[in-house]
């Protein structure tokens, strides 16, 4: 195919360098330099997707960030990308884009038959027709509707590409590298402050690129290219094109989106696909321009109809034509520029102004041309389904009421101009309270919430001699209160046309008998019957009214739509558009992808991965992990097939027969010392604590204010003032959190220091009748009997030249040992363990062994500790002093709290004894009970007895107390499970705690 | 993103930061009695304030103060910010 609308020269791209790409799987040729879109049109293709809602055909109607319709789904590197504008993406040697929202083509689209069938989808639709009958909204609307709608399909698969993210400080943001961006970003560097220029688009320059200007001596764009080269040898400024400045958040905290790749066919190692910056700037200056706004006729949405800009920035940057008949249809001098650059390049343009002859500097230039010029003229529908083909337009009264001398003409594009609308988007973000200026028909940015200030056309000033003066001068200004520099910059002198006023006309009416659609927002296809309609039922608030027909949302965010649809609804509402006032605009600005916010931080990236020091040896020794908060914890050591069931059973009866070894590294460790640390244990924890002799260890509770269990361990006083807590795994963040609060703001006289030391020391736990062995052989030279080390004693000891320090604890109920050394001699501490421990048939145990072994003992832990429990419904109630105060107990005394049939832990055993029963499972007395069966409480942990060679599970019904002896069932939903089962003591083994004391 | 002065350390980004409520209430005295009505207003009663709001964070990822920041609920702006032993 050959490119029958590329002009012969002109333009910036690179002709030497021809670049051939697929669309709809057609093979097509286009040049580096080109985008998507521009490329397209070279090749004549216009009909390009289909519209939201009725399916019409969509062309191109702007040429950046404004492009309502030409939203492709890319197919790059071999991952999807869908929601790219065609008038962003670059062209790249062997790119791959396609329609989205037609089925089975963008040719014959067979949801196009919505558009016959438009009575039946006015604004609201989905509210309306699909309320009945109920059911089938879920199986037979939703997955309907879900098909036929959006933009394009996000890919399944995992994304491959790589994203970042990147924080930066600066002086000075500016967002947008026009004239006003360029100056002010200028001025603040020779100030020496930190600036970052932002540029969405490839090209610096803005309107430099396309308008007819020239600032001292030099073109707009060659005085463009000059500022950028000089930016970019300054080391204090950061210029970035392909970056969009699309939210600005709180403290003058913006993100930014670099499209660092998306322009390559691949992605280069080590370098991300795309970056997100979060930047905070001292201060921000939104250069962001403004967007043509369409004038609003009869079927203003067919392919070849679009912003006269956007012709012009074809023609001007690509060398393209968008038609070979153009219509300029404008209220306002900016059409004529475009009618212009078509006339100088062979083209002759028709020019309907629906304004009175004026005698502007570019009128009379274009009357010099020869160009066609209708006066009082308009369009008053496109004519064509696929491409404009002709239009009928009319002359207009002068109070654009009435319609005469209706006529069609031929044309292949109409170029609209209905003025310019400032892109307001980042101030209002901030929190700006825009202002309604009559004069250009359009909001403004008025008081700063946050430190912004917007320059140029994005501030409703559109002639460059005043925007380039007041950028330089606030470029200097705000640098110079932060950098105390002063170095002022001469404003250079600049000629350009000077225009006459636009006419404060949008749209046309209707001629007698005719219901032409006349779209507003052409993303969301709103058309002004729609907004009529919503108006007709009663929605008044203009935000309301956006909702309701869906005008000015989604990924266009109302840039092309927003100030007609305001326009219109206040001629209904008979009001001023201020009155109506304007909706929010909400970040994104554009669309960012997924990746980009996520970042680095995917899959086990996604969190931290924490390993204790014998990390490597548990690998070795055919450990399976299991994720214990952001720990890995070996969950089990299999041996030749074992699965879970089967190890966890082998070591959790080898630590009841013998002796297991334990890692308990994760375990929360807090350092305590200070004078009144025992003063400040006995306020934290619910039982008693001045009086633990230093070398003794204590089991401890302690409560939130609410009376719920927090956290429960043991706590060792290791001298006079020097304590050492342990936590859960769970809870170590909280309760130094927790520590800190009570230390920092409620008992500040208290003299006492909390730090952490979970990664200080490394753990093992040593549990069986076989453990002093082991221990003796670890420390020959320490009296380790049950005089020398009671349970609950502490020692401290060498381990062949390691220090060590011993507790006698136990959380598997079995005579036991935790052994701590410093993190980097855990390794060896391991080895040593399982080399002496050998003679005595040690074994390295799990998690699920550990929790089999605390379940059967009955000891409590996270799943009962749940955030729901008081020290009773654990059976700790004997932790609680009576005679002191101490966090929550007040709370203790709650009504809730001590009624007789409080809910209380007990054990569960299956009757059949051998059915496990699941975790979750309800507690009932009743299997067949009406429902909602009335539950008495849910089972916690289950586990398989070791010692009893049965299911056992632990259970928090209510007045557990006197329910010992029960038959009940334990219901599962879930696995659709009855279990009938006998309610028994939680310390289903050694309840009498013998062992522990042996 | 809020950009929140920690008098021990200077300009930090919030995410740096945890949050702890309303800074003014008071625990009550150890050992002392109290109603019940009293207690359940310091356990579960907060006033959620439409502007100024003195209020505790932690900046756990710093230097693990509790610190007061007298906020503005509506605008996000923060006027002052102060060490755990002082007052307004």
């Amino acid at each position: 195919m050959t490119e029958n609308f590329r002009l012969n020269k002109g333009g910036l791209i690179n002709r030497n360098k021809k670049i051939s790409f697929k669309f709809n799987g057609k093979k097509y040729f286009g040049y580096e330099g080109d985008t998507l879109a521009s490329a397209l049109i070279a090749n004549g293709v216009h009909l390009i997707g289909r519209s939201f809602k009725y399916h019409r055909p969509r062309g191109f109607f702007g040429a950046g960030v404004d492009e309502p319709y030409a939203i492709v789904q890319m197919n790059r590197n071999h991952e999807v990308d869908p929601n790219v504008r065609a008038t962003e993406q670059e062209l790249f040697e062997g790119l791959e884009a396609k329609s989205v929202n037609c089925w089975p083509n963008v040719d014959f689209d067979i949801g196009a038959i919505n558009n016959f069938l438009n009575k039946f989808f006015p604004a609201g639709f989905y509210y309306k027709t699909f309320m009945w009958p109920k059911s089938f909204w879920y199986k037979v609307y939703e997955p309907i509707i879900r098909k036929a709608a959006g933009f394009g399909a996000a890919s399944i698969k995992h994304d491959k590409e790589r994203y970042e993210h990147k924080y930066e400080y600066c002086d000075l943001l500016i967002a947008g590298s026009g004239p006003s961006g360029l100056a002010s970003a200028y001025a603040a560097a020779q100030n020496g402050a930190k600036v970052i220029l932002a540029e969405d688009k490839s090209r610096f320059g803005g309107s430099l690129l396309t308008s007819d200007v020239t600032i001292g001596n030099q073109t707009g764009k060659e005085w463009a290219e000059k500022i950028i080269s000089e930016l970019k040898s300054m080391p204090n400024v950061i210029v970035k094109n392909r970056s969009q400045v699309f939210g600005y958040y709180d403290h003058n905290m913006l993100v930014m989106s670099e499209r660092v790749s998306d322009h390559l066919p691949k992605t280069d190692k080590y370098i991300p696909k795309q970056r997100l910056w979060y930047i905070r700037a001292k201060e921000v200056v939104i250069s962001s321009g403004s967007i043509e706004r369409p004038l609003v006729f009869g079927n203003n949405d067919t392919p070849g109809v679009m912003l006269s800009s956007a012709a012009k920035e074809y023609l001007k940057i690509y060398g393209v034509l968008v038609g070979k008949k153009p219509i300029v249809f404008t209220n306002n001098d900016s059409g004529y520029e475009t009618a212009i650059e078509f006339k100088k390049n062979g083209i002759d343009p028709i020019v309907l102004d629906t304004r009175q002859d004026t005698n502007s500097e570019i009128t009379k230039e274009a009357k010099e041309l020869k160009i066609n010029i209708k006066f009082s003229y308009v369009v008053v529908t496109a004519k064509g389904y696929k491409k404009v083909s002709s239009a009928d337009i009319a002359k207009i009264s002068e109070d654009k009421k009435n319609l005469t001398s209706i006529e069609n003409i031929k044309c292949d594009c109409i170029c609209v101009s209905g003025f310019w609308t400032p892109t307001i988007h980042l101030a209002s973000q901030s929190g700006n309270k825009t202002k309604f200026n009559q004069e250009i028909d359009a909001f403004v940015p008025s008081q700063s919430k946050q430190k912004e200030t917007t320059l140029g056309s994005a501030n409703g000033v559109f002639t460059l001699e005043e925007t380039l003066k007041t950028s330089f001068e606030k470029g200097s200004e705000l640098s110079k209160k932060i950098t105390n520099k002063d170095n002022t910059v001469t404003i250079p002198t600049v000629t350009e046309k000077k225009s006459s006023n636009h006419d404060k006309f949008w749209c046309v009416p209707l001629p007698e008998g005719k219901d032409y659609k006349r779209f507003l927002d052409f993303q969301n296809d709103v058309a002004v019957s729609d907004i009529h309609l919503a108006l007709r039922e009663g929605y008044r608030s203009i935000e309301h009214v956006k909702r309701y027909t869906t005008l000015g949302m989604a990924t266009d965010q109302g840039k092309t739509s927003n100030l007609n649809g305001l326009q219109l609804v206040s001629d209904v509402e008979n009001k001023l558009v201020p009155q109506v006032g304007h909706t929010t605009f909400r970040p994104p600005y554009t669309p960012v992808s997924i990746g980009a916010i996520v970042g680095r931080e995917v899959g086990k990236h996604s969190k931290p991965t924490r390993k204790s020091p014998m990390h490597y040896w548990h690998e070795k020794n055919n450990a399976v992990f299991v994720d214990a908060g952001v720990w890995l914890r070996p969950r089990y050591y299999k041996q030749g097939n074992e699965n879970l069931f089967e190890a966890s059973k082998r070591e959790a009866k080898n630590v009841r027969k013998n002796v297991g070894v334990c890692d308990v590294t994760t375990l929360g460790k807090i350092d305590i010392k200070g004078p009144d640390s025992a003063e400040f244990l006995n306020r934290v924890y619910t039982n008693a604590w001045l009086k633990l002799p230093v070398g003794k260890a204590r089991y401890g509770v302690m409560l939130r204010e609410d009376g719920i269990v927090m956290d429960d361990g043991t706590t060792t006083r290791i001298s006079e003032n020097h304590y050492h807590m342990t936590t859960t795994t769970a809870q170590a963040a909280n309760v130094l959190s927790h520590l800190e609060y009570y230390l920092q703001l409620v008992w500040p006289e208290l003299n006492v220091n909390v730090v952490s030391s979970t990664e200080q020391w490394a753990g093992a736990a040593i549990a069986g009748p076989r453990s002093r062995d082991v221990l003796q052989k670890l420390f020959p030279d320490l009296d380790v009997s049950n005089q020398g080390l009671p349970f609950m004693g502490y020692m401290e000891g060498n381990l062949f030249g390691v220090n060590a320090k011993i507790f006698r604890i136990s959380f598997s109920g079995e005579l036991a040992y935790e052994v701590n050394v410093e993190s980097d001699n855990g390794n060896f501490m391991w080895e040593k363990i399982m080399e002496i421990g050998k003679e005595f048939n040690i074994q390295p145990y799990g998690t699920e062994a550990l929790s089999t072994l605390r379940i059967e003992m009955g000891h409590v832990a996270g799943s009962e500790l749940d955030g729901r429990t008081i020290p009773y419904d654990n059976s700790l109630e004997g932790l609680v002093s009576k005679k002191k105060d101490f966090i929550g107990k007040r709370s203790l005394s709650k009504k809730a709290y001590i009624e007789s049939d409080r809910q209380k832990v007990v054990g569960v055993v299956p009757l059949d004894k051998k059915t496990s029963i699941p975790e979750g499972s309800y507690i009932v007395k009743d299997a067949k009970a009406k429902l909602p069966n009335p539950k008495l409480g849910h089972v916690s942990a289950s586990c398989w007895s070791v010692e009893y060679d049965n299911p056992f599970s632990l259970a928090i019904i209510k007045d557990g107390k006197n329910m010992i002896g029960q038959k009940l069932f334990a219901l599962s939903p879930l696995k659709n499970k009855t279990i009938p089962v006998e309610i028994v003591s939680s310390h289903y083994v050694d309840p009498k705690g013998e062992r522990v004391r042996s | 993103m809020l950009y929140i002065k920690c008098p021990h350390c200077g300009l930090r980004s919030q995410n740096e930061f945890s949050y702890g409520g309303d800074a003014t209430i008071k625990r009550p005295e150890l050992n002392k009695e109290i109603s019940d009505q009293d207690w359940d207003n310091f356990v579960y009663l907060r006033k959620s304030p439409r502007g100024k709001h003195l209020e505790l964070w932690q900046h756990i990822s710093g230097c693990r103060q509790w610190i007061k920041v007298e906020r503005d609920t509506l605008t996000h702006e923060i006027f002052r910010t102060f060490k755990a032993n002082e007052g307004i």
